[in-house]
């Protein structure tokens, strides 16, 4: 046992992962401290699944050091996950039991006796408001529905920590909403939550402190506000140009912003004052096609640390 | 329409090594214990004269049975290939035609190698036995329609399990693939009479023997005929309810 | 300590077979049919015109018990790989189920050894079945036969171990025909199942000795027809080899597959 971790529940240092010759996490540091929900916001192939997968002891460490509750993944793994609930990128239900069998089966996998199994699940199958659906078969779910019944098996050990690997991908909003409301209530009753995702929106709604993660390695680390102050103003007016418009354009937006992001569909000004910089663009007499003033979001921290944006 | 369920050398291949293997193993072997014990058991032709023909039925049966059973029901349930073939000019019908072509073509393919085998065993000598290759079509086809029929209705595999063991199976050991029915006690004899494989199969030992029974044959032709008719006019109905909604 | 921790988690997995098969047991229990309509066919239709066998050590039996006890064996065979190699892959690849059970304190060793057991208990309910049958049918020329059962476990373990190490190498469904069509037919054929391997040149004969399937065919054979000796003594040699061979092997790549 490495007791010096202090009060982080998980604890990396350095950590690595390498598939041959390819780098899938380049030596990053984080701690995940008890009770918060920790997130890593990035796009697809930051890193990200392959740091959750070593946390949940499904991948080994390539370099560095990793702690999980205090323990080590190489040599403690099955009293880690005796400690975890993971919920993965993509379902892995078991399509031949029903969706209450589900439940009691992976109970079962911690040995968790059947009476106790049995009345937890039902709770849970409440929790994620599938006791209609309790005798189904899992093939005939929503994917929605598979993704809270997802969560509510990762549940069923009352795990000290909760993985969720981008839990609302590929989901639409009805369901999304639906499952942050449940995450959120988790959070509430203070569990650990560790959640990937490359939503901004959704590392705004539930992550007290995130790292974004880009190109294997970590480029910030701090709670959404924090982010959002360090590498953004506080508001940002996005223009819309025509073709033409946009070819007269030449330098005519210089000093009217902090900082000037051109994106193919549309153009960011970076400014403490959106109205104002927007009156400033009309007294330039700069022909828009459309303007909105909106406050900075990750999705501009994002973009300040790489250059690119999130969703491409 | 289909594509293959497997590369087409490969399936050649053991389209020849299947048949060659049986009739190394059980022809020559038991064909072998049968010369010290009961020499005159199956006339000049010998056991692998009986057993060629006999295993040609069950070869046809089964690659139609396997064929029409999984394959059928993903493209109809898993990969549902027929939902957006069905979103072209095509129908139900021409889905069915198209699946039914390909096995027949598939089975004449791989009936054609299995002559070849009988012919380098020494079995088939005749040129009648070319007509087997029709024949051959035919039997397997008229499984295949019912097959359909029955992925068709299915929602799950479990009851291709069912007819494997309770059907298939059954059909392969006693449709006088192995051995002569005669073998068997009188009421086995009646049950089989009534079954596909052992009219198709008698039909093909007589053209690939060369001794063809005028008087039966046409008997034969007809029941084969009729069983894929049936069969047709089933799937054809199933297949439409099911891809209807 | 460890390797009994692993085989008695790995009943959570058999467990998990059971609530599957619940519902649907009479599938399970309908598979007897399938070595008994195998028996009743070669030995009654095969049989009656074969009418005998001579055994090494000169005695002459009838066909039909010559036959039933390979009959046994390859029904053992069958149904051990059959289950891993479908079923396993199956989970492996397209359901994930594993993953999912990876997730938890169960391990890759406890996958293994809990799918071999699923498979033994299977292969029990077979192998009773048909020796009861061999009884009723006075095919059973030997006390040694008592030993039979046990033994044909033992050689469905070999299978199924054999099909765990088969499945991990498998990557699509077409590549079935490999193992089917260049293993376990074959074997099915040329181990001495429906003749005496003596019928073939030494080459040849040779070859099929070599084959997992011919010393469990010698040595359940040995047993119910009471020839018992130091033939049976390498079959089970060799099995022992095999096994364990194929365990290390199967443990090996589904930990790679597995794992990354």
């Amino acid at each position: 046992m490495s007791g010096a971790t202090g009060d982080a529940l998980v604890r990396a240092r350095k950590l690595t992962k390498r598939f041959g010759s390819f780098t899938a996490v380049d030596a990053v540091d984080f701690d995940v401290r008890p009770g918060e929900s920790f997130g890593f916001l990035g796009p697809n192939g930051a890193g990200k699944t392959s740091t959750m997968r070593m946390i949940a002891c499904a991948s080994p460490v390539t370099d560095g050091e990793l702690s999980v509750i205090d323990m080590n993944p190489q040599t403690q793994a099955r009293e880690i996950k005796a400690r975890l609930g993971v919920v993965p990128q993509t379902d892995n239900l078991d399509t031949e039991l029903t969706v209450r069998e589900n439940l009691e089966m992976y109970a079962r996998y911690f040995d968790i006796p059947g009476s106790v199994a049995r009345s937890r699940a039902d709770e849970l199958l409440e929790f994620v408001q599938l006791d209609e659906r309790a005798k189904d078969q899992v093939e005939t779910l929503s994917g929605g529905m598979k993704r809270r019944l997802t969560i509510a098996r990762a549940l069923i050990n009352e795990p000290d920590l909760i993985i969720f690997d981008e839990p609302t991908t590929g989901l639409d909003p009805q369901a999304r909403h639906l499952l942050w409301d449940r995450l959120y209530r988790l959070k509430q009753r203070g569990a650990t939550l560790i959640i990937t995702t490359h939503y901004m929106d959704e590392a705004e709604q539930l992550c007290d402190r995130l790292v974004v993660m880009d190109k294997a390695r970590i480029a910030a680390e701090g709670s959404p506000r924090e982010l959002i102050d360090r590498y953004s103003t506080k508001e940002v007016l996005e223009l819309r140009f025509g073709d033409a418009e946009r070819a007269g354009l030449d330098g005519r937006l210089e000093g009217l912003a902090q900082r000037v992001e051109v994106l193919p569909d549309r153009t960011l000004l970076y400014t403490d004052d959106g109205e104002k910089t927007l009156d400033e663009v009309h007294q330039r007499n700069i022909a828009v096609q459309s303007a909105l003033v909106r406050r900075a979001s990750l999705e501009d921290v994002f973009l300040s640390l790489t250059g690119r944006s999130l969703v491409e | 329409m289909s594509r293959t369920a497997q590369p087409p050398h490969r399936s050649l291949f053991f389209g020849f090594l299947q048949p060659f293997m049986f009739l190394t193993a059980m022809g020559l072997g038991i064909g072998g214990l049968l010369a010290r014990t009961n020499p005159n058991a199956f006339g000049p032709a010998g056991y692998i004269g009986f057993l060629g023909p006999g295993l040609l039925g069950a070869m046809a049966m089964q690659t139609a049975t396997f064929e029409s059973s999984y394959p059928i029901m993903n493209k109809i349930m898993w990969g549902r290939n027929y939902e957006a073939i069905l979103s072209t000019p095509l129908s139900t019908r021409n889905i069915l035609l198209g699946e039914l072509g390909w096995i027949g073509f598939r089975l004449m393919t791989v009936g054609t190698i299995f002559l070849a085998v009988l012919a380098l065993f020494r079995v088939a000598q005749t040129p009648l036995a070319l007509l087997s290759i029709p024949v051959i079509g035919l039997t397997g086809l008229g499984f295949s329609s019912w097959l359909i029929a029955f992925a068709a209705r299915q929602r799950n595999d479990v009851g291709f399990s069912w007819v494997f063991r309770f059907v298939i199976n059954p059909l392969f050991l006693f449709s006088g693939t192995f051995f002569p029915l005669a073998q068997m006690p009188q009421a086995v004899q009646v049950i089989a009479w009534f079954t596909p494989l052992f009219h198709g199969v008698e039909l093909m030992r007589g053209l690939v023997l060369g001794h063809l029974d005028l008087a039966t044959a046409p008997w034969h032709l007809a029941y084969l005929l009729v069983f894929f008719a049936v069969g047709l006019v089933l799937a054809d109905r199933s297949l439409a309810k099911r891809l209807a909604n | 300590m460890r390797a009994w921790d692993v085989v008695w988690k790995a009943r959570r997995l058999v467990e998990r077979n059971i609530m599957v098969y619940r519902h649907q047991w009479i599938v399970i229990l309908s598979g007897v049919a399938e070595p008994i309509f195998y028996l009743v066919g070669i030995g009654m239709g095969l049989g009656g015109l074969v009418q005998t066998v001579k055994l090494s050590d000169g005695r002459v039996i009838s066909y039909t018990a010559y036959v039933a006890p390979a009959l046994l064996a390859t029904a053992a065979m069958n149904g051990a790989v059959f289950e891993t190699i479908f079923n396993v892959f199956f989970k492996l690849n397209f359901a994930k189920t594993y993953d999912g059970i990876l997730a938890t304190p169960m391990g890759i060793g406890e996958i293994a050894i809990g799918e071999m057991l699923w498979a033994l208990m299977r292969a029990t309910l077979y192998a009773v079945s048909m020796l009861v049958l061999m009884v009723v049918l006075g095919l059973i020329l030997s006390p040694w036969a008592i030993l039979a059962l046990p033994v044909t476990l033992f050689v469905a373990a070999t299978f199924a171990a054999t099909g765990l190490a088969g499945t991990a190498f498998l990557r699509t469904v077409q590549d079935f025909d490999i193992p089917m069509g260049l293993i376990v037919m074959p074997m099915f054929l040329f181990s001495g199942t429906f003749f005496p391997v003596s019928a073939y040149p030494t080459p040849i004969q040779l070859f099929m000795q070599a084959t997992p399937l011919f010393h469990s065919i010698s040595l359940i054979r040995g047993l119910t027809t009471g020839v018992v000796g130091g033939q049976q003594a390498v079959d089970f040699a060799y099995l022992l080899g095999f096994f364990s061979l194929m365990m290390v092997i199967a443990m090996r790549r589904m930990e790679r597959k597995l794992i990354k």
